[in-house]
């Protein structure tokens, strides 16, 4: 310790130890996920808005693959002048990261003169890129949905003769999980590809609304831009229509508080023609909507409606009892979309100049010509490619299982994905040789001692920051997509026993009872009236809003998910907050002021 | 017979500061467009003409005033004295009275207030802001008719006359209307800016309130709450409650006007709940619409005693404005545009990406 223990600070990475219990965390992680000693002189916050739990050893991948896509198009591609790319390291299963800025004016004056080219091609023809930019995702999409993984019978295909392919079944092991590691890396390239310029011109207007009006809250500003017909909705959609139609065909009484998605689909399928009806509209709502993960796409166990059908039916019986009452109504968009140039119109007539109002027109254009990407890719990357390639892996997981290298299927995602390609290398051997593949001994200790890990991360507390207090943090970005400011970190320096605060994202003042999801697949637990106090919350969260009077995440900024959808609804949000599921317990009576972004627990 | 000398608020308009004086002209003003303004009537600066007639024949004693030099203090203490006594010891015009009397008979019963508008006051130019008197709680024609002498002899304060004398106003077209009000009994209080006073943002209205009589913040006793409430989507972005520690109340069947600490438990209790905050917002926003331009209002929120609010009327009735006018600091301020249209719009985000972050 120095002279000045006073002065609060965070610990440095050199200074964490390792969580009791988890000291084999490092054999999970590749060595470029390590803190270095170097470290401890740079700045890093806990990235808890996409990775809010311990990674396991192949949802690193969530993290290597998009800090390599973004950072090469922030930094090699568009050659943004004044940022690199984002670094991250992983301490206690948590991933941090830093961002490495560009100082020095020359670099930043040789950059911009690159940056201006290329980045003002891709706005200028942004409509026609981003309409080729759905078509290759959707390509990509297609892809990986019909990615096989070998059967690897006894005597291979006819086929491999009669057509003379003359390659064998078990190449196809390695080839095909190969191009799914590339689909993935490709899709987030394509994720990134637009990102930063989508998210730039956001904060071009919004800085300039914060100058033209220094005390405009961050949601009125997000208000003006958001867009009303979102995919981010239409999950939600669906489900109010399967709602409906089960009322209209006659099977809304098997929609009951607590009843099995399988028992249901089985009665409705004896139940005739309103049966059939129905279940045929669910079969293409299904296709794509239910690729809504429960998460953000980080996970491989956040998993979507289509493969884990228990979310959407705890959302249908409430739905289906609206209908019945006259309740269920449909996201006014009329209304939303009026109000939205309401807001616009009012604060561009409060400039003071024409001028003025021209420039407004134009950032105020541009965001919404940008915006359609903004809102939208996430549905396509994270949640519908995103689904289907943890689908693709959790097949090669059982691949792994039926050659006896894991004991389950689920188990490959506590191996690295250059693991996986070597137990695959061993049952591709084993299936040539006409032998047992080896893996057995190998792996299977290393999955029981990295899931005992895992539960011993996840009681671990994670800092919210590492490392030196910067003077100043005044990156926009930082503080959109991840509500990281200058006053976040001070909150974090000095938290106060009852009150969390957190970024004010959709205004009013409630009280209620706190009910505290650190899981999405707790979200059946959820009760009217209640607060939700959450990580983070995703599109597939949606139906909870119908049910809750205040949201509360730990991460967000004014456009995350959470703030968009509270503000829909009209229900007051704090996001932002660093741990606010940390220090409110369900049950516990708080005060949410989305005005000022506070949270205070009261009873 | 028509009245020469009063007439009711809505009467006047701005156009009339200079028959009826700054602030009865802005609250004749708030009535004609229907915003909430105390029922009174006003007294025309021409019934303070007769009267000087009277008091300072010739205007020999204003003449005196207007001579003398600015950094002569002691000489404008004295000449202003003996003028001030002159005003109040001289009867009002027969005339004057019986008007004051009829208008008084026609307010009905009850506590008035009786407040200066001068011809002068109020002008964006020139504000002489607080330094006219204003009595609160006057009984009875009687009080009234000294109240009103009083009022115009406040405009030969000692301040008033120095501030003259500095700078270079004469003392020839000067002249003084009074406002005569019933009395409120507000719960709360303030004063709202249709702009942010700190910042400037014409996208907020900021206001500032105490329990009771407004008297308190204006004066300097209490630290008021603020409040800046959106005027587009009605959002509260600042809030900060402060602990007031004195409120001034007016007792309609005690002693009048009185001062007193603030009782412990309701201290630290903000002034207006949030819609009511949103409502006078909204008023402001209507005053600020009607003079094209931004307001300093000072408002009055009726209701019961300090710290319950009424329930007894929609929070509209509620609320009586007591003042307005044009917002001075920002508006003397010549701003830059912020930005301007620029080739192409993405050459707004290219140019920002050429700065560091």
């Amino acid at each position: 310790m120095d002279g000045n223990a006073s002065a609060p600070g965070f610990p440095l990475p050199s200074e964490i130890a390792d969580a009791p219990g988890a000291e084999g965390w490092r054999s999970m992680y590749p060595y470029f996920t390590r803190f270095q000693p170097e470290d401890d002189k740079r700045f890093w916050f806990y990235n808890s808005m996409h990775f809010p739990e311990p990674m396991p050893a192949f949802d690193t991948i969530t993290a290597e693959v998009p800090y390599s896509a973004i950072g090469a198009n922030t930094a090699r591609v568009f050659v943004f002048p004044t940022t690199l790319g984002i670094e991250h390291r992983i301490v206690n299963g948590r991933v941090y990261i830093t961002a490495n800025p560009v100082t020095d004016p020359d670099e930043i004056g040789r950059r911009a003169a690159v940056f201006g080219e290329r980045a003002g091609y891709y706005y200028e023809n942004w409509d026609t890129l981003y309409q080729g930019w759905k078509m290759r995702i959707k390509g990509l999409i297609d892809e990986i949905t019909s990615i096989t993984v070998p059967e690897l019978p006894e005597f291979d295909d006819l086929a491999v003769v009669t057509e003379s392919r003359g390659v064998a079944q078990n190449h196809y092991v390695r080839e095909n999980f190969h191009r799914c590691i590339d689909l993935f890396s490709v899709m987030w390239h394509h994720h990134t590809e637009f990102l930063m310029l989508g998210y730039g011109a956001y904060v071009v207007f919004f800085q300039f609304c914060k100058q033209a009006f220094p005390e405009i809250s961050d949601q009125a500003v997000a208000r003006m831009v958001a867009g009303i017909d979102v995919i981010m909705y239409r999950p939600d959609d669906e489900l109010r229509q399967l709602a409906r139609l089960a009322v209209e065909a006659g099977v809304a009484d098997l929609f009951t508080e607590g009843c099995s998605p399988s028992a249901v689909l089985a009665a409705l399928a004896e139940r005739g023609e309103g049966g059939q009806r129905w279940l045929s509209a669910f079969e293409r709502a299904r296709d794509p909507w239910f690729n809504v993960s429960t998460g953000d796409g980080f996970y491989h166990h956040h998993r979507s409606w289509a493969d884990d059908l228990t979310v959407p039916f705890a959302a249908l019986p409430r739905y289906v009892a609206q209908v019945r009452d006259g309740m269920l109504a449909d996201r006014p968009t009329k209304a939303l979309r009026a109000e939205r140039d309401r807001i616009a119109s009012s604060y561009r007539d409060l400039l003071s100049s024409d001028e003025e109002r021209a420039a407004f027109d134009q950032m105020l254009g541009l965001c919404r010509v940008v915006f359609p990407y903004v809102e939208d890719h996430k549905f396509y990357c994270e949640h519908w490619f995103t689904s289907q390639f943890f689908a693709r892996i959790r097949e090669f997981g059982a691949l792994l299982a039926r050659s006896g290298v894991l004991a389950e299927a689920e188990d490959v995602f506590q191996l690295h994905h250059t693991e996986v390609d070597q137990a695959l290398s061993d049952v591709m051997l084993a299936w040539a040789a006409g032998s047992q593949p080896l893996g057995a001994a190998h792996f299977r200790p290393i999955v029981a001692e990295r899931k005992r890990i895992l539960a011993a991360l996840r009681d671990w507390s994670p800092p919210p920051a590492l490392g030196p207090v910067p003077e100043a943090l005044n990156d926009p970005a930082v503080h959109m997509l991840w509500g990281v400011t200058q006053q976040t970190i001070e909150a974090w320096l000095r938290p106060s026993s009852d009150v969390v605060r957190g970024v004010g994202a959709s205004s009013g003042v409630v009280e209620g009872p706190a009910r505290v999801l650190t899981d999405v697949n707790q979200i059946g637990e959820i009760r009217d009236g209640e607060i939700l106090v959450c990580p983070v919350t995703a599109p597939s969260w949606a139906p909870v809003f119908g049910k809750i009077k205040a949201a509360v995440s730990d991460i967000g900024g004014s456009m995350s998910h959470a703030a968009i959808v509270a503000r829909e609804y009209g229900m007051p949000a704090v996001v932002g907050t660093g741990d606010a599921t940390k220090r409110i317990s369900t049950g516990q009576l708080v005060r949410v002021d989305g005005d000022r972004g506070i949270v205070q627990v009261i009873g | 017979m028509t009245p020469r000398f009063t007439c009711e608020t809505a009467e006047v308009g701005a156009a009339d500061a200079a028959r009826a004086g700054g602030k009865a002209a802005a609250l004749g003003e708030l009535a004609r467009a229907g915003l909430p303004v105390p029922r009174g009537y006003v007294i025309a600066a021409a019934a303070f003409g007769l009267h000087m007639d009277a008091a300072d024949p010739g205007g020999a004693g204003r003449g005196a005033l207007g001579s003398l030099p600015a950094d002569d203090l002691a000489g404008i203490a004295r000449a202003a004295a003996d003028l001030r006594a002159r005003v109040v010891a001289e009867a009002l015009p027969p005339d004057v009275a019986a008007e004051i009397a009829a208008a008084c008979a026609r307010l009905g019963a009850g506590p008035l207030a009786v407040r200066s508008s001068a011809t002068m006051e109020d002008s964006a130019e020139a504000s002489f802001a607080g330094l006219q008197d204003t009595y609160l709680a006057v009984r009875g024609t009687d009080a009234v008719l000294d109240r009103v002498r009083a009022c115009w002899a406040s405009l030969y304060n000692d301040e008033s006359v120095a501030y003259r004398r500095r700078r270079g106003i004469g003392e020839d077209g000067l002249a003084m209307g009074v406002v005569v009000q019933r009395m409120l009994s507000p719960r709360s209080a303030g004063v709202m800016f249709t702009r942010s006073p700190v910042t400037g943002d014409r996208s907020v209205v900021a206001i500032e309130g105490t329990w009771g009589l407004g008297s308190a913040l204006v004066g300097g006793e209490v630290t008021p709450d603020s409040f800046t409430v959106s005027k587009v989507t009605g959002e509260i972005t600042g809030r900060r409650v402060s602990v007031k520690v004195r409120v001034h109340s007016f007792m309609p069947n005690g002693p009048g006007v009185s001062a007193q600490p603030m009782p412990f438990a309701l201290r630290r209790i903000p002034c207006l709940a949030d819609d009511e905050a949103r409502a006078l917002a909204l008023i402001g926003r209507q005053v600020e619409e009607h003079y094209g331009a931004p307001q300093d209002i000072e408002w009055a929120l009726l209701g019961d005693s300090p710290g319950h609010p009424a329930l007894h009327a929609d929070l509209a009735d509620r609320i009586v404005l007591l003042q307005s006018r044009p917002e001075t600091v920002w508006a003397a301020r010549d701003q830059a545009p912020i930005a301007s249209p620029q080739a192409r719009a993405s050459d707004h985000v290219l140019a920002r990406f050429r700065r560091a972050l």
